[in-house]
């Protein structure tokens, strides 16, 4: 990730903290800081050998400019995108897909080998690669290996190629931001839960009894200091 | 270079090894009460609140793995330095058997990522042996120690409710949070067949108990360790507070290798390897207490040979090792239609279930099996990490109706909405049971091997028997029903006889107890009812090693409230001028 990304991001985390202790009944902040103090290259909080280690698969390539090109195409195909949400080559899929082949060397034989059979398929087919088909062309080969329970016997190899990259490509997506706002993820905030909205109850015909209601954390309350004094075990 | 042992020229008044749950408890009741106290921690330091290691409120794309667990056993973001295999420390297995061992070394260890779940044993639990006749009963019973889970209630903070269940003790409660939409639905379902489940307990402070505290902000992440230390992590919660007072010396990176003896075959201090600078120190101390988890300290007083102790420290029993057991698990998912297309909120909550299932068939004696276990749920609208949204087909077929034309797997703009469609359909449970501790199933020395530090390792030889099988047999049935109960469709085959319906390997749930077990008689026990060795008067060990069974409740609560009660009694120890 871009080192600038990744510092707005720290700085969103340091900010929603901040928040936070401005609820505090003492005015001393002994856990402040958070967005102090991110000289590594790697701030998501590694240790010195789990930072080595992703700087060494970093600095190693397993995928051909090829392979990298013709997954690009597949991903969008895979993840178009929508209105204003980017497809997937937009989000650092390629990246992504690189790294976690590294990381995860079990993907690496059967992504060359499918990647490898879909250039011999465009070429047996097109007589040519499968970045220089046109989209149509390249359709027709995606559409005979996309469905796993309904594929003709020749293809199946393919298609578990292909579901295994149409995995890849959906995580990769919905685990970038892009991907997470189209998901619609409201969390990874600071915030107070106070149960499930009202609206939502009703729609699935829900509710809390009396008891929970009784007990449960009131949020204006979550700042108190729990006063044990009259509680009875 | 001639080989030499560095002294610390200080004598310590106790010397703590471990500063997980039981560690950072002895050290911090120790050092409020004046004590100068070493404290021996394998791994490095560690804050939740130090922004170089801080990992909660981070997205998914800032790790280039997006989270996967390849370098951390249990995804990037979790907070454990460890894992099930560690570089250069390796463990061994006896041909046949199976144990996996997790292993988080840092200060705090494994609290700082743990579940949280703080359940008190019950009063059945410290006695199951007048019960079913099986395993041992503890020497202690739930009256001795209520007074300590009461204290560490107060101190470190759980939520839940007072149910008035007789072998789920209720305590000193936080208000706990509201169910989520999917535990609502399964509270629903589950009233239908009889199987209870009520507020979860767990130590996340949604309300504050002190001031160096914050409340929970419901990020859904304290297996990250929380920023603000709204949960218990002993880092945060223990350690931090212990080294205020100025009588801690916190020794970090500190591999030790065996507790030293003088001639009356007291404890006088420890060796320690400096994985810095892969020198060997000693620090020498009045008390010795291991905490360093149950098969760690058990590795180190094995290892700690003398002619006073042939068999290895504490041990003229020969128990150390011997009776050690996890909890059982064994889990089921499930695919809720019902649970499609749901509205958008934030459904975070705190760092785990908000209800569970606490066991319910302790007056059933034609179970098969003896003991019982609880349920654990999980569900909902989580933030998405590496292998979020793989094989969408698959669900495809349990819900056809979303393809209109189309058929299962394929591409596109079809295929995104589906995804959105399909996100928070999804649920599953878990049992986490008891198993009956036998003394075959153990840990001891390799007689072949060391780590590269040159200390022996440990070997496992670990076997569940019948009554496991079948408790976990017994959960599948469970979980099929519940599932049933809430219109949901079970996930994949059901677990059957083949795969010991899917009970997870010994070592897998890390609730590994019992390796130093207490008791009354020092020729069938390693400790006393004080957590201090028999053997050795001024010795004791803190962690689960204690345990003579470990109920189906998680350990941490009761290795808590025993290394309170433990430290209490060192202390009168030795102002008495018995130790």
């Amino acid at each position: 990730m871009d080192r600038r990304e990744s510092l707005k991001t720290l700085i969103i985390g340091g900010a929603g903290t901040t928040m936070l202790l401005s609820c505090r009944i003492d005015d001393k902040p002994d856990t402040v800081g958070i967005s102090e103090n991110i000289e590594s290259d790697f701030d998501y909080g590694r240790t010195p050998e789990e930072e080595r280690w992703d700087e060494n698969l970093m600095s190693e390539q397993f995928y051909t400019e090829n392979e990298l090109a013709t997954m690009a195409i597949l991903a969008d195909i895979i993840i178009p995108g929508q209105g204003d949400y980017p497809p997937a080559s937009k989000t650092g899929i390629t990246d992504f897909i690189e790294f976690i082949s590294k990381d995860i060397p079990e993907h690496q034989t059967p992504m060359r080998g499918g990647l490898r059979w879909l250039r011999t398929e465009s070429h047996k087919r097109f007589d040519k690669d499968f970045t220089e088909i046109s989209s149509e062309e390249q359709l027709k080969i995606v559409e005979d290996i996309a469905y796993p329970m309904d594929v003709k016997p020749q293809f199946s190899q393919a298609a578990i190629f292909f579901s295994r990259l149409r995995n890849l490509v959906t995580t990769g997506y919905f685990t970038s931001k892009p991907g997470i706002e189209f998901l619609g993820y409201m969390g990874n905030k600071p915030n107070v839960w106070d149960g499930v909205p009202q609206d939502v109850l009703d729609e699935h015909g829900l509710a809390y009894d009396e008891k929970m209601l009784k007990v449960a954390i009131k949020p204006e309350e979550r700042n108190e200091i729990e006063d044990w004094n009259d509680y009875i075990v | 270079m001639s080989f030499q042992i560095i002294e610390q020229s200080t004598k310590y008044d106790v010397c703590i090894v471990g500063s997980g749950a039981g560690g950072g408890m002895a050290a911090k009741i120790l050092a409020d009460k004046g004590f100068k106290i070493a404290l021996v921690e394998a791994g490095p330091n560690f804050d939740p609140a130090n922004p170089e290691q801080r990992t909660q409120l981070r997205w998914p794309y800032e790790s280039p793995r997006r989270g996967a667990s390849t370098v951390r056993a249990f995804g990037d973001f979790d907070m454990a330095y460890g894992g099930w295999q560690i570089d250069g420390e390796p463990y061994t297995k006896a041909p046949g058997t199976e144990f996996d061992w997790f292993r988080s070394q840092m200060v705090g260890g494994r609290t700082n990522h743990w579940g949280r779940i703080s359940l008190r044993f019950g009063p059945l639990d410290f006695k199951r042996k007048d019960f079913d006749g099986k395993g041992d009963n503890w020497p202690i019973g739930y009256e001795d120690v209520r007074p300590y889970y009461d204290k560490v209630d107060k101190l470190i903070g759980v939520f839940g409710t007072k149910e008035n269940i007789p072998n789920e003790p209720d305590g000193f409660f936080l208000p706990p949070p509201k169910p989520r939409l999917h535990e609502l639905y399964l509270k629903k379902g589950t009233s239908k067949v009889g199987i209870p489940m009520i507020p979860s307990r767990l130590s996340i402070l949604t309300k504050r108990v002190n001031k160096k505290r914050q409340a929970c902000f419901y990020c859904n992440q304290c297996s990250r360790s929380c920023s603000v230390y709204g949960d218990f992590s002993s880092s945060s919660v223990l350690v931090n507070p212990a080294i205020e007072t100025g009588n801690v010396d916190l020794f970090t990176n500190a591999m030790v290798r065996e507790v030293i003896t003088d001639e009356n075959g007291k404890a006088s201090g420890v060796y320690y390897i400096n994985k810095e600078d892969g020198k060997d120190y000693r620090i020498k101390a009045k008390v010795v207490i291991l905490a360093a988890s149950a098969c760690s300290s058990a590795r180190i007083l094995l290892n700690s040979k003398s002619t006073t102790h042939p068999n290895g420290l504490a041990n003229s029993s020969e128990v150390v090792g011997k009776y050690l057991h996890d909890s059982t698990g064994a889990s089921r998912m499930a695919f809720m239609p019902e649970l499609m297309d749901r509205k958008r909120y934030n459904e975070d909550g705190v760092g785990g279930m908000h209800m569970y299932t606490p066991w319910w068939l302790n007056d059933d004696k034609n179970l098969g099996f003896s003991r019982g276990y609880h349920i654990e749920y999980w569900g909902g609208m989580g933030m998405p990490s590496y292998g979020f949204g793989f094989n969408t087909e698959f669900l495809h077929t349990l819900a056809p109706q979303v393809l209109g034309d189309r058929k299962a797997g394929g591409y596109g703009v079809g295929l995104m909405q589906d995804v959105k469609r399909f996100y928070g359909s999804t649920l599953g449970m878990a049992g986490r049971g008891e198993s009956i501790p036998r003394a075959e199933n153990r840990c001891e020395i390799d007689s072949q091997k060391v780590d590269k530090y040159g200390i022996p390792v440990l070997k496992f030889n670990y076997k569940w028997s019948e009554e496991e099988v079948k408790q976990a047999a017994h959960m599948q049935d469970s979980f099929e029903a519940i599932i049933k109960s809430i219109g949901a469709i079970p996930l994949g085959d059901k677990p059957g006889k083949e795969t010991n319906y899917g009970l997870e390997n010994p070592g897998r749930i890390i609730h590994e107890v019992g390796t130093t077990r207490m008791g009354a008689d020092a020729t069938t026990s390693v400790l006393n009812e004080y957590n201090q060795a028999h053997d050795v008067s001024n010795l004791f060990v803190v962690d689960g090693g204690a345990f003579v069974s470990q109920a189906d409740k998680n350990p941490t609560w009761t290795i808590l409230a025993l290394a309170w009660r433990a430290s209490d009694y060192l202390a009168e120890e030795m102002k008495k001028g018995n130790i």
